[in-house]
């Protein structure tokens, strides 16, 4: 294998795909490899978005594609029992979860899951066979008019997921959760493709965890697509918990029918480097949009949260917030752009991050980008950057709490707002426990899913 | 149990304390007075640990200790309390998730076993009902969004709370309605035992005839330049603080 740094990051991943496109294809779906070529030839056109791309303005995106990393395509046999190292058991979230492996659907013995009012969830390599009709209709609809190179990456590149689709009018209680594991013996890199489809009226809740479970380097460059029909109500929540040597970049398209509502919340626990991409296109009357999200970044992490708003019909309300809290030497950027179109009016669109750095060494770039063609339009933006209240901590401390209990309830408390977000209640609990232990410095790096401690 | 001893503090190079001499023996209740910016609060902060002040001189021995060095979460452990006149709005910490971690803190330190939930909330009840403070407010977050009033008798609520040995009390009268008034005085007279000690900063001689003072002192320019009995609020009231400055000229 040619080392990257002598050749373009574009020359190298032409070359991949060329030398394994018959892997590639073999291992995936007729559906899924209609869309390569056309991708490879969009990747060329777009190129990576290296130094000088205004959207990755503070992200190192060439370094972390020029690691030297494993890529492969065939359906890797795994060798151990992953239910002996890996045991996720929420409580109150009893449901099995989904494993994605490297990027692939770890079959245990169940092709899908199929839960009340006919939700169905599984491999989306599978689905694409034994639903063509529904993965048809969806599958690169939203990501496909991408501008990122990555997202063009990925669809040349991705070869399975998880598929997940709730009928007209399916209810549902429960999450269905998705555990993200990467493992292997050398640092490796792996694109997956989720494809999440609510019908009319549906209720769809899926929690994805991602996780390192051994200490090498990795590399994720994902793209969710998810559709929220007519009036549907979708919840997602991410929870980021992989190592410092991990990379993930996460391209999420959400697009959404009138009257749907759809919350989303990442919260970001632990990752060497993050970039979250949210892009949201409000595509019907009345739909409401929830984009929140959660960073808690130490030592020489690095978080990138980048939302887009598309405001693309009118009478449409969306929220953005973000918040984090960076300690030692973290680096992290924030990014909200909205979008309100000339027909959009009636528009309500607000966005706020707020940011608390520990160190005079920690960083946060905070970029508000609003671009408006309607005129009657709600619209607010603001940013914040501060330090802990020396007054509050002091307040705390004189009633006894001592100094280290008094700024971990403030951090708490900063973050709590966000968590306050996550409409389903037991995963709310959930992950003010984890964010709880995140903040003690309780909850391990790696080689644990997050969910199981406590 | 308090005994200051020429206190000189500064901020950012400025002498704000200029030499405090004061002596609290338990049982005993101190009115502090004196014209804005003559230094009650910073002696107050001072005395509760607060880290924004330069000491450059003096002693403050509590309980026999030197207080100086003991860091605030210390101090209140040891059972000085303060209540603030501006008290700090936490939005997102709770009412009863900083009441019971304060309280189990200071109680693991006197090596007792930490409240039980329900312990706790019989002693929140407890004190609710002497205070007469509503649970709208106990179910919040800390001070946020409280009337200034409101904020008072919270200080209050917490101080009957923690009980302390030594409360230092700045302004816990200012904003409060006349019923208000009564429930705080209440709340200290009821702490009151030869055991405690109350230091009060008031404006007012009005608070003093409900919690009768040992001492009187008027702080005038960081200094304590009178000192006396439950007379010399009335004195003051009567007079102003013009009449103290001239007073301390011929002193
Ligand atoms: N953080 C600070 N920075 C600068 N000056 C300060 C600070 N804190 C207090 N001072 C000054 O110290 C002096 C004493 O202030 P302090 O708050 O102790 O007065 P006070 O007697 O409590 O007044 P009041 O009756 O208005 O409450 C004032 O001149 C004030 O401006
Ligand atoms: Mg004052």
């Amino acid at each position: 294998m040619s080392t990257i740094t002598n050749i373009s990051l574009e020359e190298h991943f032409l070359d991949l795909y060329r030398k394994n496109s018959s892997d590639i294809a073999d291992n995936s779906a007729p559906l899924m490899n209609s869309f390569r070529e056309n991708a490879i030839a969009r990747l060329e056109e777009l190129k990576f978005p290296l130094n000088g791309n205004e959207a990755y303005k503070y992200a190192d995106i060439g370094s972390v594609f020029k690691q030297d990393l494993v890529k492969t395509f065939a359906s890797q046999k795994i060798s151990f029992n992953i239910r002996e190292i890996f045991h996720c058991d929420v409580p109150d979230l009893n449901t099995e979860p989904l494993l994605l492996v490297n990027g692939r659907f770890y079959n245990n013995g169940l092709k899908y899951k199929k839960l009340p009012g006919g939700i169905i969830a599984g491999s989306l390599l599978q689905a694409a066979n034994d639903y063509p009709e529904i993965v048809e209709k969806h599958y690169g609809r939203y990501a496909g008019e991408s501008e990122d190179g990555l997202v063009a990456l990925n669809t040349a590149f991705a070869q399975d997921g998880i598929f997940i689709y709730a009928p007209p009018g399916a209810r549902m209680e429960e999450p269905v959760q998705i555990v993200n594991i990467m493992i292997s013996e050398k640092g490796l890199m792996a694109q997956h493709r989720n494809l999440f489809v609510a019908a009319e009226g549906a209720e769809l809740n899926v929690v994805i965890c991602d996780h390192t479970l051994s200490a090498h380097s990795f590399l994720t460059n994902s793209v969710n697509e998810v559709y929220a029909g007519k009036g549907s109500q979708v919840n997602l929540t991410k929870i980021q918990n992989e190592h410092n040597g991990s990379s993930q970049i996460t391209h999420s398209y959400y697009h959404q029918e009138g009257d749907s509502n759809l919350v989303s919340n990442i919260i970001s626990l632990h990752g060497g480097f993050i970039r979250n991409n949210v892009n949201v296109k409000l595509n019907g009357e009345h739909a409401e949009n929830h984009s929140t999200g959660l960073y808690l970044s130490d030592q020489g992490q690095y978080i990138d949260n980048f939302v887009f708003i598309d405001h693309a019909s009118p009478n449409c309300f969306s929220n953005q917030l973000y918040k984090g809290v960076l300690d030692d030497t973290a680096r992290g950027a924030f990014t909200g752009r909205i979008l309100v179109r000339r027909d959009a009016q009636k528009t309500n669109a607000y966005q706020s991050n707020n940011n608390m750095l520990l160190t005079n060494n920690a960083k946060i770039y905070s970029r508000p980008q609003l671009e408006i063609y309607a005129d009657d339009v709600k619209c607010s933006h603001g940013s914040t950057v501060g330090q802990l209240d020396e007054n509050a901590l002091f307040y705390l401390r004189s009633r006894g709490i001592n100094y280290r209990e008094a700024r971990l309830m403030m951090m708490f408390a900063f973050a709590h707002d966000v968590i306050q977000n996550i409409k389903v209640m037991s995963l709310r609990n959930r992950i003010d426990d984890l964010v709880n232990k995140r903040l003690r410095g309780e909850l391990s790096r790696c080689n644990n899913c997050s969910l199981q401690c406590g | 149990m308090l005994v200051i001893k020429n206190l000189r503090v500064s901020i950012d190079n400025q002498e704000i304390l200029k030499g405090i001499d004061l002596e609290v023996n338990a049982g005993e209740v101190h009115a502090i007075m004196g014209p804005n910016g003559s230094g009650k609060s910073t002696l107050a902060s001072v005395l509760a640990g607060r880290d924004l002040y330069q000491i450059t001189s003096g002693k403050v021995l509590y309980k026999g200790e030197d207080l100086l060095e003991k860091s605030p979460e210390e101090r209140a452990k040891e059972g000085l309390f303060l209540g603030f006149q501006y008290p700090i709005e936490i939005p997102g910490v709770s009412m009863a998730n900083f009441m019971r971690t304060a309280m189990n803190e200071i109680r693991k330190y006197k090596g007792l076993e930490p409240l039980t939930s329900s312990e706790f909330l019989k002693k929140m009840r407890e004190k609710k009902d002497l205070i007469e403070i509503s649970s709208s407010l106990t179910n919040r977050s800390v001070n946020e969004g409280f009337s200034g009033g409101e904020k008072k008798k919270n200080e209050i609520f917490q101080m009957a709370m923690f009980e302390p040995e030594l409360a230092i009390l700045d302004e816990t009268d200012s904003g409060l309605d006349i019923d208000a008034l009564r429930i705080v005085a209440r709340g200290v007279n009821n702490m009151k035992s030869p055991l405690n000690s109350t230091i009060v900063i008031t404006h007012y001689q009005r608070l003093l005839e409900y919690i009768v003072p040992d001492f009187v002192h008027v702080l005038y320019n960081g200094r304590i330049v009178k000192s006396g009995g439950k007379d010399l609020a009335l004195l003051l009231e009567e007079k102003g603080y013009e009449w103290v400055r001239s007073e301390s000229v011929n002193m």
